[in-house]
């Protein structure tokens, strides 16, 4: 009986621990190749344009580290929470927060024209800039960043958008550093930026 | 037991406090609790509201269909976050509501989506909205809006609370 008991405990541990180095293979184990291959797996040049409908390109960017997330302005609940915390954190960072550069990015083109963008962030840190483009050119950025996105149809003809739903940490030569998924901890948030500005140039 | 009246109590007191549901005809099966919007950006052109549906009746019933006089189209939805994608997803049949049971409407599930905005949600302030149930017929309400980054329904358990 004791010997039995013994059997379900140590099949159960290394189930357990199967259940974890699976989970660490999947999550952990695809962003250290990245890292240790030096291909700029996720990022890229882009053409497209901000909030005042300026072009604007990846070299915008350049010089400071940045964090960039992709949504739309129709998304009632995701998006707008994203870019609340995110606010929440750039005053939080202080006057670190100039040393890092913020970009949402619509994937949803169609509607969100460069005022509506402007218009929608004026509701968060002024911090954060509304980048546009064509279809085709936030079909490139979104493949650069594997942002995954998809029209989803409604009964009145209209759509919903399936989205991506994580904040990209961009080094200041567009290297992805990390992530910061949606509605983590404030604590590990603020690491993550807080990580972002110390790799910031000295200038 | 003296726990279960107070918290009894404070229902009420919530369902009081944000607007009676309107009765035509004999009590309702249903009841509206705890009814709020999140605040909107400037511009936006969609909002979310939430609740919970409390069905008294020992059949099942529907929420159908809504309208709000701040929103061209309002539908009812249901999203998720899976493998950190944003799921949204309309509910053409509507939600079930069990017998004798309830269902809560909260942020990362049901939502009943304001659709074409005519006016900023705005925190302190309220909007009308009418939900229309299968069995139940229609109900009105008032509701509060929160700001944005609240979540009234994470709150002391309130929305999640199951009666049998």
């Amino acid at each position: 009986m004791r010997a039995r008991h013994w059997i379900v405990m140590v099949t159960a541990g290394v189930a357990g621990f199967a259940v974890v180095a699976l989970a660490i293979a999947l999550v952990v184990a695809p962003q250290q190749t990245e890292r240790t291959t030096g291909i700029a797996a996720i990022g890229g040049p882009f053409t497209l344009v901000d909030d005042t409908g300026a072009t604007v390109t990846e070299k915008t960017l350049a010089g400071k580290p940045y964090a960039i997330y992709f949504g739309y302005t129709y998304c009632p609940e995701v998006c707008p929470t994203t870019l609340f915390d995110l606010s929440r954190w750039i005053k939080e960072l202080g006057p670190d927060a100039d040393k890092l550069n913020y970009v949402f990015v619509t994937i949803d083109p169609e509607r969100d024209t460069p005022k509506l963008m402007r218009a929608y962030l004026s509701s968060f840190d002024k911090r954060i800039r509304g980048f546009t483009g064509t279809p085709e050119q936030i079909a490139t950025i979104a493949k650069e960043y594997r942002v995954y996105y998809r029209k989803i149809p409604t009964s009145d003809g209209s759509y919903l958008m399936d989205h991506s739903a994580m904040i990209y940490l961009m080094d200041a030569r567009g290297k992805f550093d990390t992530i910061i998924a949606y509605q983590e901890k404030d604590t590990t948030a603020l690491a993550k930026l807080r990580k972002l500005v110390a790799m910031a140039p000295t200038s | 037991m003296r726990s279960l009246y107070t918290l009894a109590f404070v229902a009420v007191l919530v369902v009081f406090a944000s607007g009676v549901p309107a009765r035509a005809g004999g009590p309702s099966t249903i009841t509206v609790e705890q009814p709020w919007a999140r605040a909107t950006p400037a511009g936006a052109m969609t909002g979310a509201v939430y609740m919970t549906l409390q069905n008294k009746s020992d059949s099942p019933d529907r929420l159908a269909a809504a309208s709000s006089d701040v929103a061209a189209k309002v539908q009812i939805h249901q999203m998720a976050v899976v493998n950190g994608v944003m799921q949204m997803r309309q509910l053409v049949n509507g939600l079930s509501i069990p017998a004798s049971g309830s269902v809560t409407l909260k942020p990362g599930s049901y939502h009943v989506m304001l659709i074409g905005l005519k006016k900023q949600l705005i925190a302190g302030e309220t909007i009308p909205l009418t939900l229309t149930f299968a069995k139940a017929g229609n109900i009105s309400v008032t509701v509060p809006i929160q700001a944005m980054g609240s979540n009234p329904s994470g709150k002391g358990g309130m929305g999640k609370m199951e009666m049998k």
